[in-house]
């Protein structure tokens, strides 16, 4: 689990915080997008070539993506995939939020709760969903619980580090201020545990999108998958691609979206740098 | 070093009555590592004591115990004669590494033990802006901790000690993180406050010179496990400017005596 919250200094969507001091907010911007420049460019000239008959050129891709668009038929894949999304990570991040401060708080919680989620984040997960489908069906729990496992067990670890983690100093001095047990949680643990708890909740949400995914391509084709899955059987690489490249553009949209309301909410002393 | 040897720690001179008693603490760490063994002191009301020693001699444990942070593993303390528990509004902590939240301005960090204690906003506020501008920190009421010195942090903790009102301040190595021409200019400070707020310091530091030159009295403990060794009263003429009193023969040989009682200690 350490590797896991080592692994968030290097998402760039942690980065800023410390990068952003030297280089202004306009020029990491325009750095930004020259480097998905290059990128489309780059998937342009080697669609041309083309390196292979299913890599269709970026600007194939998007126009097969406006289609969809005007057809309707990403909008329906996406309500029917954020569906299943939405529910399991919001059960996870409050849940997972709430075991993981319980475990960093209580050693006799630690002893109960932590271990099984310890062997959950280590099981590959895919192997599990065919269990899944067989206790729960192939209809919207079955996703839910498919996002819910994949989500869960990195949020939980993370606010249990977060917590473990807090200065103790700071602790200290709520107790020394007679601060409460209650006090000392809410205004010194959990707002110095926000950051890796909110890291954590990062990582549980690029998991539940690996979750539904994985979900709808493995369970029963719906949504994103059911796209992915027909467009690929009838060889539309170019509305395939269009699929997978904007369900990869929504879940980076949605983590920074996340990162802003973690500064908003919790760490006013690192707006202006962020 | 055994203890018939050393000077009664209630020794001759102590006017005013204590305000707090240290009564046969001892502590070990689980590991069996003692950090102290049978420390009996008094703190008079007012005064000012430095508790001095060599690194590990139990100096931040002792004040931990009386803060009651950590819980001795014999003896009392008591504080205006009541017998500590826990932390108690009585004392207030100024905490070597600030301990200062990140996340809240100075504003808030100064108010803390008053949102702590249920205080209505306004009243906390009115009283953390009075001691920012005590110790000299007016202007900065809306910065975050990262954004001031390591010596304006230290005053943000020193200036939320003073704004619960407590009758004793504990302070552990308080000007230890911040660069010596601040510190001087700490020490300075904290004789002019002393005047001001008449309370009861108490001072842990591993300076010789700042021990002498900030206390009434300074206690020196011997390390492993911690006891007291000696009991020093600086007669230092307080009325002088800073300069003279650094020059001052009393405070010269006080430093060199302590330092050859300290040698020992120190392979």
């Amino acid at each position: 689990m350490t590797d896991k919250t080592g692994g968030v200094a290097g998402l760039p969507a942690a980065v800023p915080a410390a990068a952003a001091g030297e280089a202004s907010p306009d020029r990491m911007l325009w750095w930004r997008l020259i480097s998905v420049a290059l990128f489309c460019g780059a998937w342009e000239i080697a669609g041309q070539i083309p390196i292979n008959f299913a890599l269709p050129p970026f600007s194939r891709t998007m126009a097969a993506f406006f289609a969809m668009m005007a057809d309707g038929s990403m909008e329906r894949a996406y309500l029917s995939t954020l569906q299943p999304l939405v529910i399991g990570v919001l059960i996870s991040a409050f849940l997972g939020v709430g075991l993981g401060v319980l475990i960093g708080l209580r050693r006799d919680a630690e002893w109960l709760i932590a271990p099984v989620f310890i062997v959950l984040q280590a099981a590959p997960m895919a192997a599990l969903i065919p269990l899944i489908t067989f206790i729960y069906g192939i209809g919207l729990a079955a996703k839910v619980l498919a996002v819910c496992l994949l989500a869960l067990p990195v949020i939980v670890l993370n606010s249990y580090k977060a917590v473990r983690n807090v200065n103790p100093s700071l602790v200290d001095m709520c107790r020394a201020f007679q601060g409460s047990r209650l006090q000392e949680v809410f205004k010194i643990v959990i707002p110095d545990a926000s950051p890796l708890i909110f890291a954590g909740l990062r990582l549980g949400v690029a998991a539940g999108f690996i979750g539904v995914v994985l979900a709808e391509l493995l369970i029963t084709p719906t949504g994103i998958g059911d796209l992915i899955t027909y467009h690929r059987s009838v060889a539309d690489y170019a509305e395939m691609y269009a699929v997978i490249a904007s369900i990869i553009v929504f879940s980076a949209v949605t983590l920074a979206a996340l990162q802003r309301i973690e500064i908003a909410l919790f760490r006013p002393e690192t707006r202006e740098t962020a | 070093m055994n203890r018939a040897a050393s000077p009664q720690p209630q020794d001759a001179g102590a006017a005013a009555p204590a305000i707090v008693e240290v009564r046969g603490i001892a502590k070990a760490y689980p590991g069996g590592v003692q950090a102290l063994d049978g420390v009996d002191l008094a703190f008079e009301t007012g005064g000012l004591t430095s508790l001095l020693g060599p690194s590990g001699c139990g100096k931040t444990t002792l004040l931990k115990i009386i803060a009651g942070l950590l819980a001795p593993s014999a003896g009392e303390v008591y504080v205006q004669g009541r017998k500590v528990t826990g932390p108690g509004a009585e004392r207030a902590f100024v905490f070597q590494d600030f301990a200062l939240m990140p996340w809240a301005t100075v504003l808030r960090n100064v108010a803390f033990g008053l949102e702590l204690k249920g205080r209505p906003r306004a009243e906390r506020h009115e009283t953390a802006r009075h001691y920012i501008d005590e110790v000299g920190l007016t202007g900065f009421e809306h910065a975050y901790p990262h954004e001031l010195s390591g010596g304006m942090r230290q005053r943000v903790g020193l200036a939320r000690a003073l704004a619960v009102n407590a009758e004793v301040l504990l302070m552990d190595e308080p000007f230890s993180a911040v660069d010596e021409q601040t510190r001087r200019k700490f020490q300075e400070d904290l004789l002019r406050l002393r005047e001001t707020e008449r309370k009861t310091f108490l001072f842990v530091t591993h300076s010789i010179e700042e021990a002498v030159y900030v206390s009434d009295r300074i206690v020196l403990l011997s390390p492993r496990p911690g006891r007291v060794s000696r009991i020093i009263r600086p007669d230092i003429p307080r009325d002088d400017s800073p300069d003279q009193i650094r020059r001052h023969p009393v405070y010269l040989d006080t430093v060199e005596e302590i330092w050859r009682g300290l040698r020992e200690f120190v392979e």
